[in-house]
C-alpha cells in the first residue's frame, strides 16, 4: 500500500492499526537470476533498478547483518554533484537527478533537502581553482555560483571570517546539493525493491562464490547454497574479503573515516559548509544536531572506530571555522570502513569470471552515489555494457594507467586519498 | 594508537607517516611485466585481521619500520626496522 499524507492522517485516526511490515522476510530460494551480495545503499538500489528499469525481478539481496547496517547508516548524509573530472562529473550529475526524483519514484520520504553545499575559499589560488570547478559543473548541466565574502556572510554568519590563517574570501555554492536522511534511503530502496518482487534476505552471510569453467554458478551462504546466473559484489567495507572468494585481489585498502554529531541545537546552520583547507565539513540535521567530519585516519583499519588524533584535528578545524560551536557538546562519534581505491574513484565493472560483477572503491563518497551506482550496476548486470555516465569506472585502469580518475590531483597511490 | 619504534620505544601514532602495506618492500625487477607492477603498486590483500604495514618515524628517529598489527582491533603486535626484514 502506498504512503501518503492522507494515509498518515487516516492511520492516526484508526489508532495506527493499518500499518504492515515494510518489506517481506523471505527464506532464500535455491536459485535466482541475479544475486546481489550486500544489502546496503548500493546493493538495494541495484536490486531496485534491476526490477524497475530492466524487468529482472527474480533477484535476491543477501545481507550478512541487517539492511542498511553498514556505511549507508554511518555517513554524514551529504548529496552533491560538484565534481570536476570527466567520468566523475557526468556520473554524479546523473546521481543528483535521481536524488531529485527519488521520493516520488520510491514513494518514500527520504527527507531530501536541497539546502546547498558551500565550499569555502581562503586564497586567490583556491578561488581560481573553484572558478574552474564551477565552470565544469555548469558545463555538465549542474549549478554553481561563486560567492564573494559578503555573499558567504549572508548565508553563514557563524563563520570566523577574519581568521588569521584562513580568512574567508568567498565560496562556491552548489544550491542543488544538500542532505538526505541516510537510513531512509536504504529503507526506501529496500521497500521499493521488495514491492517489485526482489527477495531481501538478512542474516545471510556469503561464505563462498561458486565458479565453474570461468563462470559464476552461485554462492555459498550461512543459510545454504544459492544458485545464480549472475552475482554482483556490492559490499563496500568488505570488498577485498568477498572478492577473494572469487580468487580476486583488488586495488583496495580499507580505511576508517570518522564522523561526529553534537547535541541538538536550535537552527543555526541551514546549508552544508565544506572547509576544505581544514579537511572539515559540517551541516545541521533536521533534529538539530551538528553533523561533521574530517579526513581519514590514514591507515588500514576495519575497526569501525577511529583514533584520537583525527578526532582532535576535526575539533580544531571546527573551532577554527566556527568558534561559536565550541559551546555545543559532542554527542557521539563513530567510524565507517572505507574501501579506498588508489585514485580515489570507484569501480563498477565486470570481472574475469563470467557473470560476476564488481561494485566497490567508493572511498569516502559513496552516499551521494547510491542512486546512480545502483542504476549503473543494474544496467551492467542486465545488458553486459557499462551505463554511459559510469563507463569510466573500470577495474583495469590501475593496471593500464589509462583513465585514472584522480579527482584530488594527489596521485594514484594507496596512501594519498 | 601507539607504535613501538625499535629505536625510540612506544611513541604516539602522530609521529609516524603511514606508507601502506608491507607488500611495497618486494619491488619487482624493472623489466617485470605490467601485472607484477600492478600487484606491487595497486593490488592489496587488505586483510581484516593481522596485517603488516610500513611506517616512517617522521617526527622521531627517521627510521622506516614494519609494524605488525590487527586491523580489526588496532592492537599493535610488534615492529621491526625494515633493514632487518628479509626481502
Amino acid at each position: 500500500m502506498g504512503y501518503s499524507g492522507f494515509r498518515v492522517i487516516r492511520e492516526g485516526l484508526r489508532r495506527r492499526t493499518g500499518w504492515t511490515p515494510v518489506w517481506r522476510d523471505p527464506a532464500p530460494q535455491s536459485e535466482y537470476d541475479v544475486v546481489i551480495i550486500g544489502g546496503g545503499g548500493h546493493g538495494l538500489s541495484t536490486a531496485y533498478y534491476l526490477a524497475k528499469e530492466h524487468g529482472i525481478t527474480n533477484v535476491a539481496v543477501l545481507e550478512k547483518g541487517y539492511l542498511g547496517g553498514g556505511n549507508v547508516g554511518r555517513n554524514t548524509t551529504i548529496v552533491r554533484a560538484n565534481y570536476l573530472l570527466p567520468g566523475n562529473s557526468e556520473f554524479y550529475s546523473h546521481s543528483l537527478k535521481l536524488w531529485e526524483g527519488m521520493e516520488q519514484d520510491l514513494n518514500y520520504n527520504t527527507m531530501m533537502s536541497q539546502r546547498g553545499v558551500l565550499s569555502l575559499v581562503h586564497s586567490d589560488g583556491q578561488r581560481d581553482a573553484f572558478v574552474r570547478r564551477g565552470n565544469m559543473m555548469i558545463s555538465q548541466g549542474d549549478d554553481a555560483e561563486l560567492l564573494d565574502r559578503e555573499g558567504v556572510r549572508a548565508l553563514v554568519p557563524l563563520i570566523d571570517f577574519d581568521n588569521p590563517r584562513f580568512p574567508v574570501y568567498g565560496g562556491l555554492l552548489h544550491r542543488r546539493g544538500g542532505t538526505a536522511r541516510h537510513d531512509a534511503v536504504a529503507w526506501g530502496y529496500a521497500r521499493a525493491a521488495d514491492r517489485r518482487g526482489v527477495d531481501l534476505i538478512q542474516n545471510c552471510e556469503v561464505t563462498g562464490i561458486d565458479i565453474e569453467g570461468g563462470a559464476v554458478r552461485g554462492v555459498q551462504t550461512t543459510r545454504g547454497p544459492i544458485r545464480a546466473k549472475k552475482v554482483a559484489i556490492v559490499v563496500a567495507g568488505r570488498s577485498s574479503q568477498v572478492a577473494a572468494m572469487a580468487g580476486m585481489r583488488l586495488p583496495i585498502e580499507s580505511h576508517v573515516l570518522q564522523a561526529f554529531v553534537s547535541e541538538g541545537l536550535k537552527p543555526i546552520l541551514d546549508t552544508v559548509v565544506s572547509f576544505g583547507m581544514g579537511h572539515f565539513y559540517i551541516s545541521q540535521s533536521d533534529k538539530g544536531g551538528l553533523v561533521f567530519g574530517g579526513d581519514l585516519d590514514f591507515y588500514a583499519s576495519y575497526a569501525g572506530r577511529g583514533n584520537l588524533p583525527m578526532a582532535e584535528h576535526v575539533m580544531e578545524a571546527a573551532m577554527t571555522l566556527m568558534p561559536a560551536i565550541g559551546k555545543a557538546r559532542v554527542l557521539r562519534s563513530w567510524g565507517g570502513i572505507m574501501d579506498m581505491s588508489p585514485d580515489g574513484s570507484p569501480i563498477i565493472d565486470t570481472t574475469d569470471t563470467a557473470g560476476l560483477f564488481l561494485n566497490c572503491g567508493w572511498c569516502y563518497g559513496g552516499f551521494k552515489a547510491v542512486p546512480a551506482s545502483g542504476f549503473a550496476t543494474a544496467h551492467l548486470i542486465a545488458t553486459g555494457q557499462p551505463h554511459a555516465p559510469a563507463a569510466r569506472f573500470r577495474l583495469d585502469r590501475f593496471r593500464t594507467g589509462r583513465g585514472l580518475l584522480d579527482e584530488e590531483g594527489t596521485g594514484s597511490q594507496h596512501n594519498l586519498h | 594508537m601507539r607504535l613501538p619504534c625499535p629505536l625510540c620505544g612506544d611513541r604516539d601514532r602522530r609521529e609516524f607517516y603511514y606508507q601502506g602495506a608491507a607488500v611495497t618492500l618486494n619491488r619487482p625487477a624493472p623489466e617485470a611485466d605490467a601485472d607484477a607492477w600492478d600487484a606491487y603498486l595497486h593490488l592489496r590483500d587488505n586483510p581484516a585481521g593481522e596485517t603488516r604495514d610500513l611506517w616512517y618515524h617522521e617526527a622521531g628517529c627517521g627510521a622506516w619500520i614494519m609494524v605488525t598489527r590487527n586491523t580489526l582491533t588496532h592492537e599493535v603486535l610488534g615492529a621491526e626496522l625494515i633493514e632487518g626484514v628479509p626481502a
